[in-house]
């Protein structure tokens, strides 16, 4: 990473608490901590890949930073202001800077507009472009996202999955944001649609020099769309790198058994895979110490401290583990 | 052959007229086999599914074809010959075991259930029964969970109950629909791994309906891939991975992001799934095709068949 690079969005121990209410008649309460103390950079230009499981904190991650949850405790700054302290009034400004792009295509879009009216509204409640400028830019922006302009006058119902997540983005992309967080963007899509939808995706950054908050699930999705990557597990942050290290150099046991878990396509090459133990533990009462603990294949001792995110040997490359490197049946390092 | 499907096609009445959902569909599964068949939404896989334990809709019919099951023909039979099969001796697995598990029951009595139904086991053996087959599919604490209900278990877990569900009467062939979808990657793995040590350990036969390429390359023996409601190509999985021949299989292997792959942009094929009551009369494909000549849509290609694989493409360069 370059010195040049500027900041946009810059996270500062960032948390979401939630609390539940269980027992008999709900008198007995706990908290559940989504996201846990996380700090993050993300440069203006770059894709920012966020992956981990299901409940690890990722899509709440996300809509902190959009403004749908108010942070716990924590600050957000983005563009030199901390979105955390400021009101839900005065948040609406940083709306059309911060824009979003859903998994579910068929229940992101209300299917009683029509496609120009879902893509100009987002520029008529922040009053972005006036009159007929909409018009006129809601048929750019279709064109943009490869759809013919004629199409403006149909409902969401007349099309298919991938034509829907395309006017999705041509919603988010309207009012000229500097963010776009992509909250599973493509998971809910074939595979030859996916692919479509990613190249343009990557198309759009370079045409609008717009910033990505990939989310996804999966390390090899995010791969051709991130510039870095960082991996959550139960809340907490425990890798983040460039791609290529994240990749090529997996420092964290947890980074090492998900990119094991993705099938190898090559039927001469099928590896010995780590297969985790058990299931992620519950965010309610997470294991004191390293959270992964109870599921990692490094038997360290030192569970009674989290460990911290700090750089691996002086270098851009973040983890957060006791032993980093350390691969399954050799002794902690 | 344990099973073998000739020429099924299945229609579905709707108000726009009649759909075929799956046209002249053959493929045969050996005892102890693992099949997958693969493709995109609306190709047809899940249809074929539901035909072969005759589950379909009221509105949708088998309308040609056989499904021969130890040389029985599924079509042919009773609701209630067939309902000694369904479950006994063929037993499926969903995608979302959340919906398909009922949740206002314990697993426990849910494994019972399906033990009692299709055995003549007593209540107490039955219970003994579960309680092994559930520590084969890998439940930690069995004793404990059958007292849990399904909203206890995580995605994972459930899974691995309606395995145990579908294992319990021993079939001979497991029809598993979308298995891994709905979870996690590394659970995935696990329950992919689980599949084959069934597979190991009973020599079940295995129908296993996916779109992902990649869990196809982790388990099957052999691949089918569907197109608009028909096989478009047949082969080994190595054969199909390594040598695609039909340019469909070719750019889904090719759109599938991978990790040793350096370029920037994906690879994507163009164009999109044309719905089923438009598919063209000539090779559905033709239309997003690159090798498409002019030859591609005067009729439809036939399937061409060597030793060990079948390629619905003219173009595929069988020749050799």
């Amino acid at each position: 990473m370059s010195e040049e690079k500027q900041v946009l969005l810059s996270l500062k121990g960032l948390s979401k608490h939630f609390t539940i209410k269980q027992g008999f008649f709900k008198g007995k309460s706990s908290t559940l901590k989504a996201v846990d103390n996380i700090s993050l950079d993300i440069y203006k230009g770059e894709a920012f890949g966020l992956v981990g499981e299901s409940g690890c904190g990722k899509t709440t991650l996300g809509k902190m930073i959009a403004g749908l949850y108010h942070p716990t405790s924590g600050e957000i700054w983005f563009d030199g202001t901390n979105l955390a302290d400021l009101t839900v009034r005065q948040r609406r400004t940083f709306c059309k800077d911060i824009q979003m792009i859903f998994q579910d295509p068929y229940s992101s879009l209300n299917p009683r507009m029509t496609v120009e009216e879902i893509i100009s509204e987002p520029m008529i409640v922040n009053k972005t472009h006036k009159g007929p400028e909409i018009q006129k830019r809601v048929e750019k922006l279709l064109t943009c996202v490869g759809l013919a302009s004629s199409y403006k006058n149909r409902y969401p119902h007349e099309f298919s999955g991938g034509q829907r997540q395309r006017i999705g983005i041509a919603r988010a992309i309207a009012v000229n944001p500097k963010l776009i967080i992509c909250d599973e963007a493509v998971s809910a899509l074939d595979v030859s649609i996916q692919a479509q939808i990613l190249n343009l995706l990557s198309d759009l950054k370079d045409e609008f020099g717009l910033t990505y908050l990939f989310i996804a699930h999966g390390l090899a999705a995010v791969k051709h769309i991130s510039d870095r990557i960082g991996v959550m597990y139960l809340g907490s942050m425990v890798e983040v790198a460039p791609k290529e290290a994240i990749y090529d150099n997996p420092l964290h046991p947890y980074t090492k058994a998900l990119i094991s878990a993705i099938p190898i396509m090559d039927p001469n090459k099928r590896k010995s895979r780590i297969l985790l133990q058990g299931d992620l533990p519950s965010p309610i009462d997470p294991p004191k110490g390293c959270r992964f603990a109870s599921r990692c294949y490094v038997a360290c001792n030192e569970s009674n401290e989290a460990p911290v995110l700090c750089p691996y040997k002086g270098t851009s490359h973040l983890v957060a583990c006791a032993h980093p490197g350390t691969n399954p049946g050799s002794r902690p390092a | 052959m344990l099973l073998e499907v000739e020429h099924l096609t299945t229609e579905f009445t709707t108000r726009r007229g009649k759909v075929q959902a799956i046209r002249d569909v053959s493929f045969s599964i050996d005892k102890g086999e693992i099949l997958a068949l693969v493709g995109e939404s609306g190709s047809g896989k899940s249809v074929t599914s539901l035909s072969i334990m005759g589950l379909l809709s009221s509105n949708g019919k088998v309308v040609n074809g056989h499904i021969n099951f130890n040389g029985q023909d599924l079509t042919a039979m009773s609701e209630k010959q067939l309902r000694h099969i369904r479950g006994n001796r063929i037993s499926m697995i969903f995608q979302e075991p959340m919906t398909s598990l009922n949740p206002v029951f314990t697993v426990g009595d849910q494994i019972m259930e399906s033990i009692l139904h299709h055995t003549k086991l007593s209540k107490k053996e039955a219970y003994e029964k579960m309680i092994a087959l559930l520590e084969t599919v890998g439940i930690p604490n069995p004793t404990k969970r059958v007292k849990d209900y399904p909203h206890q278990l995580s995605g994972g877990m459930r899974q691995r109950i309606m395995i145990a569900i579908a294992m319990s009467c021993e079939p001979e062939l497991l029809i598993a629909d979308e298995p891994t979808t709905a979870l996690d990657v590394t659970i995935q793995a696990q329950i992919l791994d689980l599949i084959y040590r069934m597979r190991e350990q009973f020599n079940i036969s295995v129908l296993l309906i996916t779109h992902d390429l990649g869990v196809v390359a982790e388990a099957a023996d052999r691949v089918a891939v569907m197109y608009c409601g028909r096989i478009v190509e047949e082969g080994t999985t190595k054969e199909i991975l390594t040598d695609p021949r039909h340019p469909y299989t070719l750019g889904l292997l090719k759109s599938i992001p991978r990790l040793d792959d350096i370029s920037e942009r994906l690879y994507m094929i163009p164009g999109m799934v044309p719905p089923p009551e438009e598919v063209p009369p000539y090779c559905a494909f033709a239309d997003r095709c690159d090798r498409c000549t002019d030859e591609c849509r005067r009729d439809l290609p036939p399937l061409i068949t060597t030793e060990s694989r079948k390629v619905r493409c003219i173009h595929a360069n069988m020749g050799k």
